[in-house]
């Protein structure tokens, strides 16, 4: 134990002297009430902390104390389902000791040692292990098996291992050389776990949001930025994703946003239900929140105790998919704690290391082959959404985050004002990842996938120069294909990007539906196209199809197959004949 | 705010410089502690530790540090965090913005005492907004709901009837609530001009009786700023969670309160952000927007009408970006709308309440609220496109449609919007927005289901109440 004294107080960042022997890092408890806090600089015996809690009240001289330890999350059956604060405090448990608002120095097991799981071995006595093996499992949701793991630096021969019902401070396993195996361990959160191998991902995180799925997608284990300004929809969009992707585990963090749209999580995800497993949302979701309130040096460390507890379910082999909202507040605290601590500021005052913090933090994104027996596959995907201020993208926080990320979502105020959500704006935002996943699309959903997907940015495209005419010289100079491509690139935007995210149907649109929706639009505008000439431009405002394009969406998403199919044969084949006309 | 008589005069001023005091270090100071300067003629100064440590300790000074000297000024320290005392008493009072009566009638005797910065509200804590607060404003009402628990602040221009709206709506929400809601208003810098009005206005109509007032006048002292929206929070979470009530707390003018929190840091020497912000500017406006909500199992709830003007109009000045981020929408004054003689002058294409959706519906206020909404919605944002086509092309190649929306888009500015100082239910606002809509053809009505069209579309909605 080292114990030094508080020798400044300035906000977060407090210095002590007399610490002798401590490393960078490491966690210290701080003052009489001993607040949780982390060392950031030291200086021969001297050394900066910065502290979770409100430093409010403290006083020189008072005691600061460390067992020469980093930050250690804990991991074990019970992370499903729970809400911790930054620092891995179940935020429930600190409602039953103080209340509604959350005072200082509360503590609390982040998993209950109370409840017994049961465990079933996969291995038997006599059977050699390492780190990252897979020892066994237990049942910790109705759909999720908890795969128990050889904990790092421990190796050997397995002398016993018995199923049967294990709190998580019990072991469970026995070596040979005497280690007892337990089902918990821990993690120093900055430290990335090890893997076997990074592979390449050729699958998509399946989102059930046309504007992602079919324009923009994002492999498992890849990475995508959310930048845009305020009212344009970053935290619906991430909700969605949180809600909707075909991940096994979310781990979603609040890091730095209202308190009311914390809620708004926490009062929905354990009634919806999950469309693949059935089973209410919550119970494959981890959630994160420290909230714009709470202390600012706790939100530094919320996105990497959400990291560190997704790596360990990919360790166990399953696909997750991370949510961070918002990265910019998580930048705003590594600049305010900088700036606390006197550093030489860089861009627009966040510190010079902004660039490397944010690469190593999406770095740890990725499709990998985990440690360990049977060649477990596992996936980590990072969704960070930014906060640009003012909107503007050329920002660093937005840059920075670019240069890292596989895919672009660019949140446009503009489409916001429209009501157009999700409000990505389809002609700058971008994915990396379609040359990868073009083989999935054409094998999974459909031979003119990728190709329809591409039709579709191209009469995107072409409105907007279009647009750009109408604006000159009026709609009623354009000639009657240009009219149609500029009445088709409507229905896209509003019956096909737009989604509306309260709906019942709506707000989740299967891949395969997604594939006819396009097909319906292409197959109307192929009919449309014979018909110009045919028919005057009125009456072709008024054939049936347009108002049939606009409520495809909200067909009920198991009659997909039942219903396109004949839709589109009408479309195709639609009043050809004049009777539709009139 | 007396100084105890236990407590030591401490002498040792190093340095005074703006709001802050340095003074040699002095064991057993709290970070944060309440201070109080006495200057040589007696009189009597607030401030707070700002930094403590072995060589020095920094005071900030809430009424400025002009008169202090280095001799002879005492400093006293309370061995506590500041914190405003809290009684049922203060309905109906006037304070200055470091919580003096500023209305005559002495000292509140407190019931209980908090520190004014508060607590994190634990977000499992936190109940989800479900209540809609009539304003009688229809811009507002049946446009950008005001939920109970939100935090929707006004963004406002120089010279914009920002203060005028907010009285109105101070005034109504309590008739509304017949007198169940509270008011709690935090003036900034208000000039002396805005002051009379603010009182006088709260005195005539009655709302005074319903409402605890801290006023910090353009003449007070800046730094005083910084207590201000802390002390109407404080006051308004004993009001909402000890005592029930729901309450609304207006506080104007936040870009105030933001240059004085920027004054003490580049008298500290800090490294500015943007604009000469501190970097923490975030984090410090959070600290007070983030006091509103409601807790589970709990009556009563705070509601933020925050006022934040635009320098130049600028929606993008740091002030006004970091509110709309931490805020739960907006409301935006526009000077052109004002120009053109309509009040209230909000501007509904950029103004947003993003909990609308939990506050309206089916019992709440009526089922059609939404598509409604929505569809007026639409139609607006439509006709300022034609608008702006027709200045360019004129308006002899607008089609039938185009024309009926450019009509429509006529009425709702000058009707809808236009309501003046007269408050409307939201049955009435919402009846209004049904008779707009039978301007356009009915073909053009994309958002609104059938049925609703056919139940109230235009002369039909008053035999239907829901």
């Amino acid at each position: 134990m080292i114990v030094g004294q508080i020798s400044r107080i300035a906000g977060p960042v407090v210095n002590a002297r007399g610490m002798e022997g401590i490393k960078i890092r490491d966690l210290v408890r701080v003052g009489e009430l001993g607040l949780v806090g982390e060392v950031i600089e030291v200086k021969g015996a001297e050394i900066s902390i910065q502290v979770y809690e409100e430093t409010d009240g403290l006083k020189v001289g008072e005691p600061v104390k460390s067992d020469g330890r980093p930050f250690l999350v804990e991991l074990g059956p019970g992370l499903l389902g729970m809400i911790y604060d930054g620092i891995q405090r179940p935020l429930e448990i600190i409602r039953d000791q103080t209340g509604s608002f959350i005072a200082r120095g509360a503590t609390g097991d982040p998993l209950t040692k109370k409840k017994r799981w049961h465990f079933v071995p996969t291995v038997k006595a006599g059977a050699p292990v390492a780190f990252g093996d897979v020892l066994g499992w237990v049942q910790e949701t109705p759909a999720i098996q908890h795969k128990i793991l050889v904990p790092e630096g421990i190796a050997g021969t397995v002398a016993k291992i018995k199923e049967g019902d294990y709190s998580i401070e019990e072991p469970m396993a026995e070596l040979h050389d005497g280690t007892k195996l337990h089902m918990r361990q821990l993690w120093p959160i900055r430290r990335p776990r090890p893997i076997a191998q990074k592979i390449s991902a050729g699958v998509p995180l399946i989102t059930g949001q046309r504007i992602f799925d079919v324009f923009f997608p994002v492999t498992k284990g890849g990475s995508a930025v959310v930048p845009g300004p305020f009212g344009s929809g970053k935290t619906v969009t991430q909700q969605a994703l949180a809600k909707w992707a075909d991940a096994d585990i979310v781990v979603y963090i609040g890091c730095g946003e209202r308190g009311n749209e914390m809620t708004e999580v926490l009062t929905e995800f354990p009634h919806l239900e999950d469309p693949r497993t059935g089973q209410p949302l919550m119970n494959r979701t981890v959630l994160i929140a420290n909230t714009s309130n709470m202390p600012v040096a706790a939100r530094e460390t919320s996105i990497y105790t959400g990291i560190t507890i997704a790596e360990y379910y990919r360790d166990m082999g399953y696909d997750v998919a991370l949510m961070a909202d918002s990265t910019s507040r998580w930048a705003e605290a590594l600049r305010e704690i900088s700036g606390r601590l006197e550093e030489m500021p860089g861009e627009e005052g966040y510190p010079p290391y902004l660039a490397s913090r944010l690469a190593e933090f999406y770095e740890r994104a990725g499709r990998a082959i985990c440690l360990g027996n049977h060649k477990r596959q596992g996936s980590v995907t990072v969704i960070g959404a930014v906060s640009p201020p003012g909107g503007d993208f050329s920002e660093p926080v937005t840059q920075n985050s670019l240069r890292i990320a596989g895919a672009f979502w660019g949140l446009d105020a503009r489409l916001a004002y429209s009501r157009h959500f999700p409000a990505i704006n389809w002609l700058t935002s971008y994915s990396l990842y379609l040359d990868a996943l073009q083989d999935w699309y054409t094998q999974e959903v459909g031979l003119e996938f990728v190709q329809m997907r591409q039709e579709l940015l191209e009469i995107l495209q072409k409105e907007d120069e279009l647009k750009k005419i109408v604006q000159l010289v009026g709609r009623e100079s354009l000639s009657e294909p240009d009219k149609l491509l500029l009445d088709v690139a409507r229905t896209i935007r509003d019956d096909f990007l737009r989604q509306n995210a309260y709906h019942e149907v709506d707000a989740y649109c299967p891949l395969k539906k997604q594939y006819y929706m396009m097909k319906a639009i292409l197959a109307f505008y192929g009919t449309c196209k014979v018909l110009l000439g045919k028919i005057s431009y009125e009456e072709m405002l008024r054939l049936p199809g347009w108002e049939q394009l606009s409520k495809m969406r909200y067909t009920p998403n198991e009659q997909t197959e039942s219903y396109f199919p004949s839709f589109i044969q009408d479309l195709s084949t639609m009043s050809v004949t004049k009777e539709a006309v009139a | 705010m007396n100084t105890p008589l236990y407590a030591k005069a401490h002498r040792s001023i190093n340095e005074i410089k703006g709001p802050l005091v340095f003074l040699q270090s002095i064991p057993d100071v709290r970070y944060g502690e309440r201070v109080t300067l006495v200057d040589s003629l007696g009189r009597k100064k607030s401030g707070q530790v700002l930094e403590v440590s072995e060589r020095a300790t920094v005071v900030q000074v809430f009424e400025g540090s002009d008169g202090l000297d280095q001799k002879s000024t005492a400093v006293f320290f309370s061995g506590d965090v500041v914190k405003l005392g809290l009684s049922e008493d203060m309905l109906g009072r006037v304070f200055d913005g470091s919580g003096n009566p500023r209305d005559g009638l002495g000292e509140v005797l407190p019931e209980t005492e908090r520190p004014i910065t508060g607590s994190p509200l634990n977000p499992v804590c936190r109940q989800q907004p479900f209540e809609f607060i009539e304003t009688g404003i229809s811009a507002i009402d049946l446009m950008n709901t005001l939920v109970k628990g939100q935090k929707l602040p006004i963004f406002t221009g120089a010279g914009l009837p920002a203060n005028r709206v907010a009285v109105q709506i101070a005034r109504q929400v309590i008739r509304q609530s017949k007198e169940e809601l509270i008011v709690v208003f935090g003036g900034m810098g208000i000039t002396s001009r805005e002051y009379n009005y603010f009182y006088k206005e709260f005195q005539d109509s009655g709302a005074l009786a319903n409402s605890v007032l801290f006023l910090n006048l353009a003449d007070d002292p800046t730094i005083e700023r910084i207590l201000t929206p802390r002390l109407a929070l404080t006051t308004a979470e004993y009001f909402a969670f000890d005592k029930g009530r729901d309450v609304l707390v207006i506080l104007t003018d936040m870009l105030n309160y933001a240059n004085a929190l920027r004054e003490i840091s580049s008298a500290r020497e800090e490294i500015p952000g943007r604009r000469g912000y501190p970097g923490y500017l975030y984090t410090d406006l959070s600290m007070n927007y983030e006091r509103a909500g409601i807790i589970k199992n709990q009556k009563g709830s705070v509601t933020q009408l925050p006022i934040v003007t635009m320098p130049n109009d600028d929606i993008t000045h740091p002030v006004i970006d970091l509110t709309g981020y931490i805020t739960e929408g907006q409301i935006i004054l526009s000077r052109d709308m004002d120009r053109r003689g309509i009040y209230p002058p909000i501007n509904p294409l950029p103004s947003l309440s993003r909990l609308m959706n939990l506050g309206i519906g089916k019992n709440k206020t009526r089922e059609d609220h939404r598509q409604l909404q929505d569809q007026l919605y639409a139609l607006y944002a439509q006709g300022k496109e034609i608008e702006k086509l027709t200045a360019i092309i004129g308006s002899a190649g607008l089609g039938t449609t185009e024309r009926e929306i450019l009509r429509f888009t006529e009425r709702f500015e000058h009707e809808f919007m236009n309501q003046g100082e007269r408050p409307r239910t939201i049955r009435e606002s919402l009846a209004l927005g049904w008779e707009l809509l039978s301007e356009v053809s009915r073909s053009e009505l994309r958002r609104v289901e059938d049925k609703y069209i056919d139940q109230y579309l235009s002369g039909k909605t008053a035999a239907t109440p829901s």
